[in-house]
């Protein structure tokens, strides 16, 4: 056996890291233009798409990420033959972030008060500019707490690509334990490691939080 | 390219999958249960505690809201025995999940605790009514009430997030459905229906718990502000 020391286990889980930040990322950044996509096509009313997205919505808020994962590994399969793991988790991972910021946006968009559409609607001005210079910039200030708050449970959310395979921080934990014998150890530096990544994070949406109802 | 679903083999198996979906709502009761009531012990000691519980609770609330679920699970299915703790896979799930849930909850019932007027807590001690009365009768129904839509949401979300316990082996509706695909390899039909099934689990506890609250937990209290 292999003597590992603390070390070692926690400079290989740090490489590990840089996986969970990568997929966090893909998963972030891809879901915010899905949820983008999503946002316009229900504010600009287009038939049906009210229900469509909100069926959308109910479907990834009601339903376990972990079946969301398994359904994209083995729905790819289906038409694929061999699904990389980090694939199926980028893309259940961009669909799951997308159907949250939809929600959070959309929420974000309601509070800009009325009044701020029927303006623009009286200096003439059409759907994309109402969005571009009057709704877009009030909303994305109101929006970015919420969405710095909501990177937390991506990143917590990626821990689940470790079950269909794919070797992120949780999976590297779990390799390390087979190998150290050390599961306390182990379990407690990626438990660290999260909270390393993600409470930054969550300290930097309360401060935004507070300094916009401060200026309120 | 024609893909053939066979959803008659998956469905073929519904006793198991009635069993873990019974299992997945005993696990959620349980744990929103003794999930909610660590939440308002929490929420009572960071807003009205003494210092050092504040800080002591403040810290559990910042680690566990920041970690995965699936990492407190592991933590304290392999992690635990090594210091001697051994737990059977639904002790470890219904433990991960109370002290998953009591976190959250923590921070929602501070935020009713602390919307309570002050007019009101100082009418009640003027009663004479004493510490604990004045907490348990005034202060929590209507605080309770309040905060009761995003304390469903959060019960709702650790139901689902409980799938992730079929991973030790705690035998609830995904590991059923785990199970099942493994013996007809028809995994894909298999997680659709466990799926489905969550979703309905997550509307009917919505219901449900929209529908308890007013009738059992704050029942008595004026509705509103």
């Amino acid at each position: 056996m292999v003597d590992f020391s603390l070390w070692d286990i926690f400079r290989n889980l740090l490489m590990a890291a840089r996986w969970t930040v990568l997929l966090s990322l893909v998963a972030f950044v891809g879901g915010g233009l899905v949820a983008l996509g999503l946002l316009l096509v229900r504010l600009a009313k287009l038939r049906g798409a009210q229900t469509g997205v909100s069926a959308y919505v109910q479907l990834f808020q009601g339903t376990p990420l972990l079946m969301q994962l398994f359904l994209a590994y083995f729905g790819l399969a289906l038409f694929g033959i061999n699904v990389p793991a980090w694939l199926a988790a980028a893309l259940a991972l961009t669909l799951y972030t997308s159907a949250f910021l939809t929600e959070i946006w959309r929420g974000c968009v309601n509070a800009v008060p009325k009044g701020q559409w029927e303006a623009a609607a009286s200096l003439a001005m059409s759907f994309s500019e109402t969005m571009r210079h009057v709704i877009g910039p009030q909303a994305l200030r109101i929006a970015l707490p919420p969405t710095v708050g909501f990177l937390v449970q991506v990143i917590k959310g990626t821990a689940l690509a470790s079950v269909i395979g794919f070797i992120e921080l949780t999976k590297a934990g779990t390799m390390i334990t087979n190998a150290t014998f050390k599961p306390f150890t182990v379990y407690a530096c990626v438990a660290l490691m999260y909270f390393l990544l993600c409470w930054p994070i969550s300290a930097w949406s309360r401060r935004l939080e507070r300094s916009f109802k401060r200026e309120r | 390219m024609v893909v053939s679903l066979d959803f008659g083999a998956v469905l073929a198996e519904w006793p198991q999958l009635l069993r873990g979906a019974a299992f997945t709502l005993g696990l959620t009761a349980v744990s929103a249960v003794l999930g909610v009531g660590l939440g308002v012990a929490c929420g009572w000691a960071r807003a009205w505690g003494p210092a050092w519980l504040r800080a002591v609770v403040g810290v559990y609330v910042e680690l566990i809201r920041n970690t995965p679920f699936i990492v407190q699970l592991f933590f304290i299915f392999f992690g635990l025995p090594s210091l001697g703790v051994k737990l059977n896979p639904e002790i470890a799930s219904v433990i991960a999940m109370v002290v998953n849930l009591g976190a959250y909850a923590a921070e929602i019932a501070r935020a009713g605790i602390e919307g309570t007027p002050r007019g009101q807590i100082e009418a009640a001690r003027s009663l004479a009514m004493t510490e604990a009365q004045v907490f348990l009768r005034v202060v929590l129904p209507p605080a309770l009430a309040r905060v009761w839509p995003a304390m469903t949401s959060q019960i709702v979300i650790v139901m689902l997030g409980s799938a992730v316990c079929g991973q030790i082996a705690a035998q609830e509706l995904s590991y059923f459905a785990n199970l099942i695909q493994s013996r007809n390899f028809r995994a894909f039909e298999s997680f659709i229906v466990a799926t489905a099934i969550y979703l309905a689990l997550s509307i009917l506890l919505r219901q449900t718990l929209n529908w308890l609250g007013p009738k059992w937990i704050f029942g008595r209290v004026p509705q509103g502000r």
